[in-house]
C-alpha cells in the first residue's frame, strides 16, 4: 500500500498515511463494535427482563439508539470535581482505551490478517489487557471521591487475582499447539469442528469455561462488576465522569469484551475456521491464487467475528441473569475454585497429550487428519548475524506488498 | 532520500520517552503521579525491546515491570488517600546521595557499553535488528539446550548439556518457597486477629 501511495506522496508521508489507515481501521473495529454491542446489550437486557428494549430510534428495532446516546453524551457538560487531580482525571479514560486498543494489534481476524504478527501474540494480548486496570485506578484516585476510590481498589484486587487462573487457562491451548503465535494456533484447528481445541480432550473443554469465567472478571463484567457496583458505590470508579470521557471507559469495556471473546474463539473454537471446511471444498485457499484466497480469508473473518459476537452476547446473557457477587465471593471464586481447577486442567491436558498424542476416537487428533501438517515447535538454527540493513527490510516488505 | 530510517526515528522516540519520564519520576512530588510516570517510562522501554526484535522480552517487560508497578500504584493510592504522605519532599542530603549513586552506576555502565567490541564495529547507518523467534530459543535454553551454542559445546558435555536448567529449577523452588511463606504469614495474622 505504501508502494502505491509513494507515487503520489513523498515516501515518509506514504508510510505515515499507511500506518494511520491501519490504526484507523482497528480503532473503528472498537468504535463500531461498541456501537453495535451497546444496542445489542439494550435489546438482550430488554428481552431477558420481558421488555422490548429500544424500539423507536431509527425506525424498526431501535437500531440507531446508540447513535442517539452518543449525540447526547457529546453534548453533555464535561465536569471535573473541585478536588480532582486534573491531569490524571483527564488521561485516565485514554489509558483504558489505549490498553484495550493495543490488544487488537496482535489479534488476528483471519489467516494472516493481523496488524502485528507477533511470535508471542497470546502473551502480548494478556500483558496489555492487564494494563487496562491502570485507567480505572487512576480514575478512581483522581476523582477525589470515596465511591470512586473504593471501586478502583476493588478492581485492582480483582484484576490482579484473576490474571493468575486466566494465564493458566491460556497456557493449555498453547501447550497443545506448541506455539504462542495466534495465527499458528488458529491454523492448527482447520478442518472439521472436532479439531477445535475445546473438543481436544475433556480437560480443554473444562478449561474453556474457567477461561470464560476469568475473562468475565478481567473485563469487569457482571457478575464481577464490583468496581461500579451501583447499588453500593453509586457508580464506582466512573461516578464523577460525564459526557465523552465517560463513554471512553465504555468503549474500552466493550472493546475488551470483544478482544477476550476473540481470543477465546482463536484459542478454543478454531478462530476463523468454520465447523465444516467449506472454504477448502470451494477451493478458496492459497493454492488457487491470491484472489480466491482473499475470499476465503474474508469468509474466515466473518466466521471469527461471528464467534466473537456470540461470546459477547453470552457475556450479556450472564450479566442480566446472575446477581452480583460480594467481594469476598469474587476472591473465593478465583482462589479456591478457578486457580486449582485451572492447575489440574493444565496437568490433565499435558498428560493427555503425552499419553494420547493421536487423540481419542474422533477428537483430539487434529493435525495431519485433514491435510494439515502438525507443526513441530521450531528449534531455530544458530544465526550468525541477527541484523540486516533497514533499507533491505523496507525493500523486502514493499515487494511483498505488506506496507 | 529514498527511505526514512524508521528504526532510528522510533528508537529516538522511545528512548526520549523512557528517559524523559524517568526524570519526571524524580521531579514529581505526588506519589501517584510518580507511579504513572514510572509506568510510562517502563512502557517505553518495552517499546525499545519490541523495536530490537525481542518480542518475548518486550511482552515480559509489559507483564512484569509495568504490571508490577500496579502494586506500587495501589499502595500509593492507599497511602495518599489519608493525607500525610500526599507529597513527598526530597531533602538535600537525599539529592546528593541519589546523584552519587546514579553517577556511580553511569560511570560503570558507560565504559562497559563502549568496551563491547561488537557494538563498536562500523555498521551501516541504517542497521536494524530483524524480528527473531526469541520465545522458542529462550524456552529451549531454560530446558537445557543452548541453541546459540550448538556448534561450540565441548565434547564430553554434549549428551546432557544443561545450560540454564539448574538456575531455572533453583528459581522455581525459590518462588514456591516465597509463595508458601506468603500464604503462611497471611493465615497466621488472620488467626491472631480472630483470637
Amino acid at each position: 500500500m505504501a508502494e502505491v501511495l509513494s507515487r503520489y506522496l513523498p515516501i515518509w508521508a506514504a508510510y505515515l498515511v499507511t500506518a494511520l489507515i491501519h490504526a484507523a481501521l482497528l480503532i473503528n473495529v472498537i468504535a463500531v463494535g461498541a456501537l453495535g454491542f451497546i444496542w445489542l446489550e439494550r435489546k438482550v437486557a430488554g428481552r431477558i427482563q420481558d421488555r422490548l428494549g429500544p424500539t423507536r430510534v431509527g425506525g424498526k428495532f431501535g437500531w440507531l439508539q446508540t447513535l442517539a446516546d452518543g449525540l447526547k453524551l457529546i453534548t453533555k457538560e464535561d465536569l471535573m470535581p473541585k478536588g480532582a487531580d486534573g491531569l490524571l482525571f483527564r488521561i485516565a479514560p485514554y489509558i483504558s482505551f489505549c490498553a484495550s486498543f493495543c490488544a487488537y494489534l496482535a489479534l488476528p481476524f483471519s489467516d494472516g490478517w493481523v496488524a502485528l504478527d507477533l511470535n508471542v501474540g497470546v502473551f502480548f494480548i494478556l500483558a496489555v489487557m492487564g494494563l487496562e486496570v491502570f485507567g480505572v485506578i487512576l480514575a478512581g484516585y483522581a476523582s477525589a471521591s470515596k465511591w470512586s476510590l473504593f471501586g478502583a481498589m476493588r478492581e485492582a484486587a480483582q484484576v490482579v487475582s484473576y490474571e493468575v487462573p486466566m494465564g493458566m487457562c491460556v497456557v493449555v491451548p498453547v501447550l497443545i499447539a506448541g506455539s504462542m503465535d495466534l495465527v499458528e494456533i488458529g491454523g492448527l484447528q482447520a478442518g472439521w469442528f472436532p479439531n477445535w481445541f475445546v473438543f481436544h480432550d475433556p480437560f480443554t473443554f473444562i478449561t474453556f469455561w474457567v477461561y470464560f469465567t476469568c475473562a468475565l472478571a478481567s473485563v469487569n463484567r457482571a457478575p464481577f462488576d464490583l468496581a461500579e457496583a451501583e447499588s453500593e458505590l453509586v457508580a464506582g470508579f466512573h461516578t464523577e465522569y460525564s459526557g465523552l470521557r465517560w463513554s471512553y471507559f465504555f468503549m474500552a469495556e466493550y472493546g475488551s469484551m470483544f478482544a477476550v471473546s476473540g481470543l477465546a474463539a482463536i484459542l478454543f473454537f478454531g478462530g476463523w475456521n468454520g465447523p465444516v471446511p467449506i472454504t477448502s471444498w470451494l477451493g478458496l485457499t492459497a493454492d488457487h491464487g491470491p484472489i480466491l484466497a482473499y475470499f476465503g480469508n474474508f469468509l474466515g473473518m466473518l466466521n471469527f467475528v461471528f464467534k466473537a459476537v456470540v461470546g459477547v452476547t453470552f457475556m450479556m446473557w450472564v450479566r442480566w441473569t446472575l446477581p452480583r457477587l460480594r467481594i469476598d465471593q469474587v476472591m473465593m471464586v478465583c482462589l479456591k475454585y478457578c486457580t486449582p481447577i485451572a492447575a489440574v486442567m493444565f496437568l490433565g491436558a499435558s498428560l493427555w497429550t503425552y499419553f494420547l498424542p493421536g487423540g481419542f476416537g474422533l477428537f483430539g487428533r487434529p493435525y495431519a487428519e485433514y491435510g494439515v501438517e502438525r507443526v513441530e515447535p521450531p528449534v531455530p538454527a544458530p544465526q550468525a548475524t541477527a541484523g540486516v540493513s533497514a533499507a533491505a527490510v523496507d525493500q523486502g516488505r514493499l515487494q511483498q506488498g505488506r506496507l | 532520500m529514498d527511505a526514512i530510517n524508521w528504526h532510528s526515528c522510533l528508537f529516538l522516540l522511545f528512548a526520549t520517552m523512557a528517559s524523559g519520564f524517568a526524570v519526571a519520576v524524580v521531579l514529581a512530588g505526588n506519589i501517584v503521579r510518580m507511579a504513572l510516570y514510572l509506568i510510562l517510562s517502563l512502557g517505553a522501554t518495552a517499546g525499545l525491546f519490541f523495536l530490537a526484535g525481542a518480542d518475548f522480552v518486550g511482552a515480559m517487560q509489559l507483564m512484569i515491570y509495568v504490571g508490577g508497578t500496579l502494586v506500587l500504584l495501589v499502595f500509593g493510592v492507599m497511602l495518599t488517600a489519608q493525607g500525610p504522605f500526599i507529597s513527598l519532599k526530597t531533602q538535600a542530603g537525599d539529592w546528593v546521595l541519589g546523584l552519587l549513586l546514579a553517577g556511580c552506576l553511569l560511570a560503570v555502565l558507560v565504559p562497559a557499553a563502549f568496551s563491547v567490541a561488537d557494538w563498536r564495529n562500523d555498521k551501516p547507518a541504517d542497521f536494524v535488528a530483524v524480528q527473531q523467534d526469541t520465545a522458542a530459543r529462550l524456552g529451549m535454553g531454560l530446558l537445557g539446550v543452548r541453541v546459540d551454542r550448538l556448534e561450540d559445546r565441548p565434547e564430553p558435555l554434549k549428551a546432557g548439556m544443561s545450560s540454564y536448567l539448574l538456575p531455572f529449577e533453583i528459581v522455581s523452588v525459590h518462588l514456591l518457597v516465597v509463595l508458601v511463606g506468603a500464604a503462611y504469614l497471611a493465615r497466621s495474622k488472620r488467626r491472631a486477629a480472630t483470637n
